[in-house]
């Protein structure tokens, strides 16, 4: 994004808005968040284990099923109206982990419902949760260049 | 035949009456203070329609509507219909003009639009052009939503300054003869740019927009902004208004008690969570054409100046860096 040059009367006027600006509670904020996102942990955690237990698989593998019981709780959630009620207080601590990843999408599914199946929910489903998978493929591929570049493993 | 009065500012010789409004609000705005001095409140934010687009729409020829029927005029009586909203290609008006059937004038001034059709529809009043003009605009929280930012039930945090688009429409009868408030002069504002780019907080986006719209007004006029009963902004919402009290008292113009925001209004702040307040077209239309308006007829206001500040971003302007261009019009109603 290019950045325009403020004129000194508007950089005065921005100084002004900072001052007037209120600031989140970030104290508030990372502490609810903190404890959101670990009752979440706790209860992914709780997946994981009962899908060893029951399914009898090693810790590793049972996280597969718990990560897609976390998508389809948060999916559920979006659907009911009460995800963005709970993450109104909850902040990061619910949109961090994988439940605001299904959250972005099942959001973005419902609101272009309307549009139709190709041109809405197929072209649209994606716009929040697009620049995610973007960025974590560019990631993946420029980290495993590096794991593959680096001897002697 | 009125005429300019400065630099900005339009003196009515025949001031136009607001004969009659409608106004048509939203569930949510249905819980606020001013929910008795709305002709309608919703029980569903889609009001019986498949999508949020629709509601607005209907919202909007219903508040039409209404105006038409508290002054028992026809559409056929009526010359001219002027709207806006914030929809892309303001499509709101343009289905609502649509389903009216009265030669329409689409306009698009953000959330300025209560005010510029005013002022407008005075203007081709007083200049003979029209024996009876009807202005109307809508907002409406989803379609706002989903346009300018993110999905309905996307669960974000909203910043402490963030404001809540209201859903409603607000539509007024305005004609040459009858009764009621006269709408006696007008000031047109210039696009402002003080370097905001944040379009979460536009309150302070349009503050200078305001500020210099006001500033001109009294200039112009030579009024004293102490012979108001009440000088009232559209949605600057808390911190816009903080930040354009600064600015007219750096001018030299002070305001007083008599000053305030639709924004600040709508809503119970302490019970209903909106933030720094009410945002939208709506927030002037309810206000203006709802609680003031009614306030005129039972003779408790006698002088009110209005002034709706709109942003005129787009999200494509945005996300390319721009600055968010503001406007502010003011009209001036007298009992």
């Amino acid at each position: 994004m290019p950045g325009k040059k403020l004129n000194p009367q508007q950089a005065a006027y921005q100084q002004k808005v900072k001052k007037h600006e209120p600031q989140p509670n970030l104290f508030r904020n990372s502490l609810l968040a903190f404890v959101s996102g670990g009752i979440i942990s706790i209860i992914g955690q709780g997946f994981t284990d009962f899908y060893r237990v029951t399914m009898n698989l090693s810790t590793e593998k049972a996280g597969n099923p718990a990560v897609a019981t976390m998508i389809l709780a948060g999916a559920l959630l979006t659907a009911f109206g009460a995800f963005d009620r709970v993450a109104r207080f909850a902040g990061a601590g619910i949109s961090v982990p994988v439940t605001g990843f299904a959250n972005s999408m099942v959001s973005a599914a419902l609101e272009f419902r309307e549009e139709g199946l190709v041109l809405g929910v197929g072209s649209k489903l994606f716009s929040l949760a697009g620049s995610v998978i973007t960025f974590g493929v560019v990631t993946a591929f420029v980290v495993g260049l590096i794991h593959a570049l680096i001897p002697g493993r | 035949m009125g005429g300019k009065n400065g630099k900005q500012t339009f003196q009515f010789a025949n001031p136009p009456v607001i004969i009659s409004t409608g106004t048509v609000a939203g569930p949510f705005e249905g819980q606020g203070p001013l929910a008795q001095d709305m002709d309608v409140v919703l029980g569903d934010l889609r009001n019986g329609k498949t999508t949020f687009e629709q509601a607005e729409r209907s919202m909007l020829t219903q508040a039409c509507r209404l105006a038409l029927d508290h002054a028992s005029r026809s559409t056929s009586e009526v010359d001219l219909f002027l709207a806006g909203d914030l929809l892309n290609q303001i499509i709101s008006s343009s289905f609502t003009a649509l389903s009216l059937g009265i030669p329409f004038l689409g306009l698009y001034g953000a959330c300025s639009t209560a005010v510029e059709s005013l002022a407008l529809g005075s203007m081709i009043l007083d200049g003979g052009f029209c024996g009876a003009v009807l202005v109307a605009t809508s907002s409406h929280n989803a379609t706002a939503e989903r346009q300018y930012r993110y999905p309905t039930e996307y669960g974000g945090q909203r910043r402490p300054y963030q404001q809540w688009t209201v859903t409603g429409a607000g539509a007024a009868l305005l004609g040459y003869t009858g009764q009621g408030p006269r709408v006696t002069a007008a000031t047109i504002g210039k696009v402002m740019d003080l370097g905001c780019k944040d379009p979460l907080n536009l309150g302070a986006a349009m503050a200078p927009a305001a500020a210099d719209t006001l500033f001109c007004y009294f200039q112009d006029t030579g009024w004293d902004p102490n012979s108001f009963d009440l000088i009232l902004t559209g949605d600057l919402g808390e911190i816009g208004l903080k930040l354009c009290r600064e600015g007219l008292a750096e001018k030299g113009l002070e305001l007083g008690e008599n000053f305030n925001d639709c924004g600040l209004l709508i809503y119970d702040r302490e019970k209903q969570d909106v933030h720094a307040g009410a945002s939208g077209c709506a927030a002037m239309g309810l206000v203006a054409f709802g609680n003031i308006y009614r306030q005129f007829q039972k003779g408790e206001l006698s002088r009110v100046l209005l002034v709706a500040t709109g942003a005129l971003h787009s999200p494509t302007s945005y996300m390319q860096g721009e600055n968010i261009p503001c406007i502010a019009h003011a009209v001036r109603i007298e009992a």
